[in-house]
């Protein structure tokens, strides 16, 4: 087998065989049970709790020579969490990693889904700070574990209503409650809400990994995932009244960057993979040329920053 | 003594950190496509007399100290090969056992007898390998659930007839319930316990 090259001083992956097994034999049974949060034993890792060890573990547990690894923090490539972790993977698995969504075989990801459609075969590994969706309703884990056990869910419709009765609409905006296959309610980590239908039947296989919390989950493709909602009040995504101001795209969740000390701002996709692959086919948004005056967007050459 | 233990256990995965990490993906693979028949790379060295290749990777792969297996009647030299391979203990009994191994055509198809989780904690059932003579052949499934787009078929050969109601008695325990994985040969299909058996 034509081995990559990893630091010899670690075992392929990082973790020790025997870590590897117990993660995977747990996630093969977050897999049998959709939405059901499955306990393991989290190892200490080289970075901080919180810092994306749960889903850390789980790729150092699946990952391969035969793997293609993306790693984005709030969609973005290039961001210390993202490089600091890609890095790591370099280091340790020595696999091949890239920016483009289409040719990664593991996705890990902080806090979005790419706006790219996943494809059967691709995984999407989400690092998860809170996996208990009924933490803020109960604080004890004995009762949230008997609420699932029965399916006891009418408190997170009764948090839903409050915010009804507040604001006349439901002002969660990400980590918005789940059911999964009809039975488990989940957090979704905090993706915005904007993300939430893409779970729903994806092709692509999601897991899910809490390394403080000690907690895996998953979602097999093809599996209903429904945002919480009632009937006089649909589950709706958030808008923007204006496209991507790099790229033009109105398809896609903008963050706001602000452009100087006198309130000026713009808003820009959230994914840089598919910005940048966006403006390589000519698509330009009204303030590119601002973008770049400012070096906030380097002139997009096709070409890419990581070493 | 050195010498006959050498010649009475047969070897195990060939490279233990990428053969099992293959298998484990396959695995993966298998249970996130219900009923879809996947083939192991051929990283096996060794297995016992009378142990499928898969069942033998699949052990390999996921069994430990940790993990006790039960095995049926007649498998004396894998339980001393996987003792050595993998340090897993004999299972006392169904109810104990993290894994099992289960010969499709036996009479006794009965998995309530192992462990099916508590409702607190389902993720603790017992995964339960099924031996089959091949996975095609046989008198064809159709399976929905979690993982399968539409419906798919799944025909396994050498399957007791009241195999079908046992695992339609175990989806609707869900979310309690074993989930199976069939094995024959180097070939294994995934049946998690989300799994429903629409019908022939």
């Amino acid at each position: 087998m034509n081995t990559p090259h990893h630091d010899p001083d670690y075992n392929f992956g990082y973790l020790d065989e025997q870590t590897k097994r117990m993660v995977r034999r747990a996630l093969l049974k977050a897999i049998a049970i959709p939405g059901y949060q499955v306990p393991f034993g989290s190892r200490e890792m080289p970075l901080a709790r919180g810092w994306g060890t749960g889903g850390i573990q789980i790729t150092a547990a699946l990952i391969g020579p035969a793997d293609t690894l993306k790693v984005i923090d709030q969609g973005a490539d290039d961001t210390t969490n993202a490089v600091s972790i890609r890095r790591f993977f370099e280091r340790v698995s020595g696999v091949a990693t890239t920016e483009l969504t289409e040719d990664a075989t593991i996705i890990q990801t902080r806090h979005r889904i790419p706006e790219k459609p996943l494809e059967a075969g691709q995984i999407l590994v989400y690092q998860v700070p809170q996996p208990e969706p009924l933490r803020k309703l109960e604080p004890s884990e004995a009762e949230t574990r008997k609420m699932h056990a029965w399916a006891e869910y009418g408190g997170m419709y009764v948090r839903l209503y409050e915010d009804i009765a507040r604001y006349g609409h439901v002002a969660t905006t990400y980590s918005y409650p789940v059911l999964v296959n009809g039975r488990y309610v989940m957090s979704p980590t905090p993706i915005p809400k904007f993300d939430n239908p893409k779970m729903d039947d994806m092709p692509a296989l999601q897991l899910f990994g809490a390394g403080r919390e000690k907690r895996i989950y998953a979602i097999p493709p093809y599996t209903s995932v429904k945002s919480l909602d009632f009937e006089d009040h649909p589950f709706t995504v958030q808008s923007w009244t204006e496209p991507c101001a790099l790229c033009a795209a109105n398809d896609s969740y903008l963050d706001e960057v602000i452009t100087d000390d006198r309130g000026g701002r713009m808003f820009v996709c959230s994914d840089s993979s598919y910005c940048e692959d966006r403006r390589a086919k000519g698509h330009v948004g009204k303030e590119l040329a601002t973008a770049e005056a400012l070096a906030y967007v380097g002139h997009v050459e096709g070409g890419s920053d990581v070493a | 003594m050195t010498q006959s233990v050498a010649t009475h256990l047969a070897s195990g995965l060939a490279d233990p950190v990428f053969g099992s990490q293959t298998v484990f993906r396959t695995l993966l693979d298998a249970l996130s496509a219900p009923g879809k028949v996947f083939t192991l790379a051929d990283d096996l060295a060794g297995a016992p007399a009378g142990l499928p290749a898969a069942a033998a990777s699949i052990l390999l792969t996921l069994a430990d100290y940790e993990t006790p297996v039960w095995l049926p009647e007649g498998y004396d030299e894998t339980r001393r090969w996987l003792a050595f391979h993998s340090g897993a203990p004999v299972a006392s009994s169904k109810t104990n056992a993290k894994f099992a191994l289960m010969d499709a055509a036996s009479p006794d198809t009965h998995l309530g007898a192992f462990n099916l989780g508590e409702d607190r904690y389902p993720d603790t059932s017992t995964t339960v390998i099924i031996v089959c003579e091949a996975l095609s052949g046989g008198s064809p499934q159709t399976l929905r659930g979690p993982g399968i787009q539409t419906t798919t078929t799944f025909a396994p050969l050498g399957v007791h007839p009241s195999f079908w109601d046992e695992i339609a008695e175990n989806n609707a325990l869900f979310p309690l319930g074993v989930d199976l994985i069939f094995v024959a040969g180097s070939a294994i299909a995934g049946l998690p316990r989300t799994t429903q058996i629409a019908g022939a």
